[in-house]
C-alpha cells in the first residue's frame, strides 16, 4: 500500500489509527482477540492473587477462636471482597480468556464478529474491577456481602456498596457487550462445513453462557440501579418505611445469581470435555447429550433462583416448586457426568496434568453437586442456610468444579497460546497439591456447617468445639496457596526455554490445534473446510475395515497448505475502544463525588465512539 | 455502526447470511427487554403500595400522555420511509424523514420532560412515596433510550449530509430503524401498563 494514500486516510480519524504492532502501545490498542484472551488471563491471575490473599486472611482470623486479627468491619470487607473478586474478576475473566482465545479458532474464523468491541469489553472490565478495588483507599470497601442484600445494602453509612453498585454496572457493561459479540461470532463467524452439531463442546457451552450472560445480566442491572438510586438520590425501591420491599432486591439478584452460577461452570464444563476425549484417545461419548444438557441447564437455571430464599418466607407453594425445580436442574448435570465417565471408559488414558485436573473435576463437582442437592429440600436447607455448609458446597462446584476445570485449561491450551509446555512435574506436583489443600480446606467445612458454624461471623467462642476443624480449614487453605505457588513457579519457567513451536503436542482433536502454536496474528492461513465433528483427528487417523484406528499417511488429508498471508484483510489496532472504556470509571467516581466527573465521563466515552464509529480502515 | 465499514472491507459471507450488525442489533434488543422486563416488574409491584400521595390518579393526564405516546408511534412510521427512501438511493426524502422522526422524538421528550415538571409541581418527586420512584425511573429509562435513538438519528443525517450514507449502507439505517421501534413498541406497554390499567389506590 502506497504511504501517501495511508496518510490521507488516517487524517480523517480523529486520532491517528495506532501502529505499534509489539510493545505496551500494541497492548493497549489491540483488537485481536488472542491478545485480548491473553489480557484476560492475566488480568484474571491478578485477582485471582488478591482474593487468594484475601481467603487466606479470613482463614488466619477464624484459625483459632476468639481472635482479633480483623475487626469484624475489616472481616465484612475481606469476605465481600473475596466473593465479588472470585466471581467477576477471577472466574468469569479466565473463562473470558479461554472463549475469546479459542472460539474463533475452534470454528476457523480469524477473529470475533466486532472485535474492537471485544477491546472495549476487555478495558471496562478491567476498570470495573479497579474501580470497586480503590474503594478501600476512598472511604472503605463494600461490605454486605457478594449479594449485597437490601436494606443492609441501602443503610450500611460507609461509601463501600455504592461502590459496589457501580464497579458491578460497570462490569456488567463490559459482559453484555461481550455477550453479544461473541454469541454473534459463534453463530455467525463459523468456517464453510462447521455446521453447529460439528462444534466443539467448549465452543457450544461458549453460545449457551454469552446467551445466561445476555438476559441475566439486565436483571441485575436493575437491581444495581435500584440499590444505587436507593442509596444516592432518595428512592424507596427497598424501604420497608416507605411501604417498599426488601426481598425485590433478592428477587432480582438471584434471577441474575443463579443463571451467573452456570455461567461460572459451563465454561470448566466445556473446557472438561475437550480434555477428556484427547487424553482417553476417545470420541467424546454422547456428544449431542452432552450439548444439549448444557442447553437444557441455560434454560433451567432461570427456573430455579429462589432456592437461595428458602428461608425467607416465600411460603410452602413456591418453595415446593423451586425444590423440585432445582432437583430436576441436577438431571442434565448428571447426563454430563456419565457421558465423561463413559468417554473414559476403556479409553487408553494418559494421565496428564490437564486430565488429573479434569478428573479432579468430575470428582469434586459431583461432591458439590450432590450437597447442593440437599439444598434443594427444603426443610434440610432451613438446618443449612447461611451455615459453612453452603460455604462448603459452592466452594466445592466453583474451586473444585470451575477452577479445576480451568486450571486443567490452562495447561492444555498454554503450548497453543505461548508455544511453550509447562513443566509436566510441576504440573502433577500442583494438581496433587491443590487436590489435598482444597479438601482440606473446603470438606471440614461441610462438618462446621452442620454443627451450626454460621457463615460471615467475625469469630466463634472457644466453648462451641469448632476450633479443630477450623484449624484443618487453614491449614488447607495455606496448601492451596502453596499449589498456586508451584503453578506460578511453572509458569515463570516455561518463559525460561525456547519455543518449542509444536503445533500439536497434545495429539489433539480439534481446529485450534489445525494452525501453528502460537497461531500467526490471522489465524489461519487459509480458511479451513470442515468436514465432520473432531475435524483434525479426522486428518490425521482413520479407521480400518476392522475398526482399528492408523495414523492418515503424511500429506494424506492432512492441511499442508503453504499460502502465506498476503492479502488477508486484518482489523487494524485503535485507541478508541480503551478511550471510551475511560469514561465509564469516570462517570462512576462522579455519581459519587461530583457531577461534573459524570458530564466528564459522558463526554469522553461519546466523542470516542463518535471517533470510532468514523474511524478509517486501516487498509 | 462502527463496524459497518469494515462489514464492507472483509466480511464477505456469514453462516447465517444475516449481517453481523443485525444479529448483534436483535440480540441487544432481547437482552433490552429483560432490562425493561426487569423494570416494569418493579413498578407492577409497587402499584397501589405508596403509603402517602400524590397517587397515579391524582396526576396523570390521560389525554395529553395519550397525544405525545401517538406522536412517538408516528415517528415509526417516519422510520420506515426513512429506511424505504434510503433503500432507493433518495437522499432527499431519507433526511426529510429521517430529519421528521428526530423532531418527533424530540417532541415526545419534551412532551415528557413537561410531564415530569407538572407532576413535581404537583408533589411528587423521585423521593415522595414509591409511585414517584418506580414512575420515574421506568419512564425515565424509557426517555434515556428515546434521547439515545435521537442522537443516532441525527448522526444518520448529518453522515448522510456529508455523504457517507448511501444505498449500500442502507443496513445502518435499517439497525437504528430497529432499535427505534423496539423503544416505541417498550412505549406501548409502559403506556398500557402505567397510564391505562387503573390502580386501586385512593383519590
Amino acid at each position: 500500500m502506497a504511504s501517501v494514500s495511508v496518510l490521507a486516510e488516517r487524517s480523517r480519524g480523529l486520532l491517528a489509527r495506532p501502529t505499534a504492532t509489539t510493545g505496551f502501545w500494541s497492548w493497549i490498542t489491540t483488537v485481536d482477540h488472542k491478545k485480548i484472551g491473553i489480557l484476560y488471563g492475566v488480568t484474571a491471575m491478578f485477582f485471582a492473587l488478591v482474593g487468594g490473599t484475601e481467603a487466606l486472611l479470613i482463614r488466619l482470623q477464624l484459625a483459632q477462636p476468639d481472635q482479633n486479627l480483623l475487626s469484624p468491619s475489616a472481616y465484612n470487607e475481606l469476605f465481600t471482597m473475596h466473593g465479588i473478586t472470585m466471581v467477576f474478576f477471577v472466574v468469569m475473566p479466565l473463562s473470558a480468556a479461554f472463549f475469546n482465545y479459542l472460539i474463533p479458532l475452534m470454528i476457523g474464523a480469524r477473529d470475533v464478529a466486532f472485535p474492537r468491541l471485544n477491546a472495549f469489553s476487555y478495558w471496562a472490565f478491567l476498570l470495573g474491577g479497579i474501580f470497586i478495588y480503590s474503594s478501600w483507599f476512598l472511604g472503605g470497601a463494600p461490605n454486605g456481602g457478594w449479594f449485597g442484600y437490601a436494606p443492609n445494602a441501602v443503610v450500611d453509612p460507609t461509601r463501600g456498596m455504592t461502590f459496589y453498585a457501580i464497579g458491578l454496572l460497570i462490569a456488567g457493561i463490559a459482559s453484555t457487550v461481550s455477550a453479544v459479540n461473541l454469541a454473534v461470532t459463534v453463530i455467525n463467524m463459523r468456517a464453510p462445513g462447521m455446521t453447529l452439531f460439528r462444534m466443539p463442546v467448549f465452543v457450544w457451552m461458549g453460545l449457551v453462557v454469552q446467551l445466561l450472560l445476555a438476559f441475566s445480566l439486565p436483571i441485575i442491572t436493575v437491581g444495581l440501579v435500584e440499590l444505587l438510586f436507593d442509596r444516592r438520590f432518595g428512592t424507596h425501591f427497598f424501604d420497608p418505611s416507605a411501604g417498599g420491599d426488601p426481598l425485590l432486591w433478592q428477587h432480582l439478584f438471584w434471577l441474575f445469581g443463579h443463571p451467573e452460577v452456570y455461567i461460572l461452570i459451563l465454561p470448566a464444563m466445556g473446557i472438561v470435555s475437550e480434555i477428556l476425549p484427547v487424553f482417553a484417545r476417545k470420541p467424546l461419548f454422547g456428544y449431542q447429550f452432552v450439548v444439549f444438557s448444557g442447553i437444557a441447564i441455560g434454560f433451567i437455571g432461570f427456573g430455579v433462583w429462589a432456592h437461595h430464599m428458602f428461608a425467607v418466607g416465600l411460603g410452602p407453594v413456591a418453595n415446593t416448586a423451586f425444590g423440585i425445580s432445582t432437583m430436576i436442574i441436577a438431571v442434565p448435570t448428571g447426563v454430563k457426568i456419565f457421558n465423561w465417565l463413559g468417554t473414559l471408559w476403556n479409553g487408553d488414558i494418559r494421565f496428564t496434568t490437564p486430565m488429573l485436573f479434569s478428573i479432579g473435576f468430575i470428582a469434586m463437582f459431583v461432591i458439590g453437586g450432590l450437597s447442593g442437592v440437599t439444598h434443594a429440600v427444603v426443610p434440610s436447607d432451613y438446618q443449612q442456610t447461611d451455615t459453612y455448609y453452603i460455604v462448603a458446597h459452592f466452594h466445592y462446584v466453583l474451586f473444585g468444579g470451575a477452577m479445576f476445570g480451568l486450571l486443567g485449561g490452562l495447561y492444555y491450551w498454554w503450548p497453543k497460546v505461548f508455544g511453550r509446555m509447562l513443566n509436566e512435574r510441576w504440573g502433577k506436583v500442583q494438581f496433587w497439591t491443590i487436590l489435598v489443600g482444597f479438601n482440606l480446606a473446603f470438606g471440614p467445612m461441610h462438618v462446621l456447617g452442620l454443627q451450626g458454624m454460621p457463615r460471615r461471623i467475625q469469630s466463634y467462642p472457644e466453648s462451641l468445639g469448632l476450633t479443630f476443624w477450623n484449624l484443618v480449614s487453614t491449614i488447607g487453605a495455606f496448601i492451596i496457596a502453596l499449589g498456586v505457588l508451584v503453578f506460578l513457579v511453572n509458569a515463570v519457567r516455561s518463559f525460561r526455554q525456547p519455543r518449542e513451536m509444536v503445533a500439536d503436542p497434545w495429539d489433539a482433536r480439534t481446529l485450534e490445534w489445525a494452525t501453528s502454536s502460537p497461531p500467526p496474528d490471522h489465524n489461519f492461513d487459509e480458511i479451513p473446510v470442515v468436514h465432520g465433528l473432531d475435524e483434525v483427528w479426522h486428518r490425521k487417523y482413520a479407521e480400518t475395515e476392522g475398526g482399528r484406528v492408523v495414523p492418515v499417511p503424511a500429506g494424506g488429508s492432512g492441511e499442508s497448505e503453504h499460502g502465506d498471508a498476503h492479502g488477508i484483510h486484518l482489523p487494524g489496532p485503535s485507541y478508541y475502544p480503551f478511550v471510551a472504556s475511560l469514561g465509564l470509571p469516570l462517570a462512576g467516581y462522579g455519581l459519587i463525588f461530583n457531577w461534573w466527573l459524570v458530564a466528564a465521563g459522558l463526554v469522553v466515552t461519546l466523542t470516542a465512539l463518535y471517533g470510532w464509529v468514523l474511524e478509517p480502515s486501516a487498509e | 455502526m462502527a463496524a459497518i465499514e469494515h462489514a464492507a472491507v472483509t466480511e464477505h459471507r456469514t453462516s447465517t447470511g444475516l449481517p453481523n450488525m443485525k444479529l448483534a442489533m436483535w440480540l441487544f434488543l432481547a437482552s433490552d427487554c429483560l432490562l425493561f422486563g426487569a423494570l416494569i416488574s418493579s413498578y407492577v409491584l409497587y402499584r397501589g403500595a405508596s403509603i402517602v400521595g400524590p397517587y397515579p390518579n391524582d396526576v396523570f393526564d390521560i389525554p395529553y400522555t395519550s397525544v405525545s405516546s401517538f406522536v412517538l408511534l408516528a415517528s415509526s412510521l417516519t422510520m420506515v420511509l426513512a429506511l424505504s427512501a434510503i433503500q432507493r438511493g433518495d437522499q432527499g426524502r431519507f433526511r426529510v424523514w429521517v430529519l421528521a422522526t428526530a423532531l418527533l422524538g424530540m417532541t415526545f421528550v419534551g412532551g415528557q420532560v413537561y410531564e415530569f415538571t407538572t407532576f413535581h409541581d404537583e408533589g411528587l418527586s423521585l423521593t415522595t412515596n414509591l409511585f414517584g420512584t418506580t414512575f420515574y425511573v421506568l419512564t425515565g429509562f424509557h426517555g434515556t433510550h428515546v434521547a439515545v435513538g435521537i442522537l443516532m438519528l441525527l448522526t444518520l443525517l448529518s453522515l448522510s449530509l456529508a455523504g457517507r450514507i448511501t444505498r449500500e449502507r442502507a443496513e445502518t439505517v435499517e439497525l437504528v430503524g430497529l432499535y427505534w421501534h423496539f423503544v416505541d413498541i417498550v412505549w406501548i406497554v409502559i403506556f398500557t401498563v402505567v397510564y391505562l390499567i387503573p390502580t386501586g389506590n385512593p383519590g
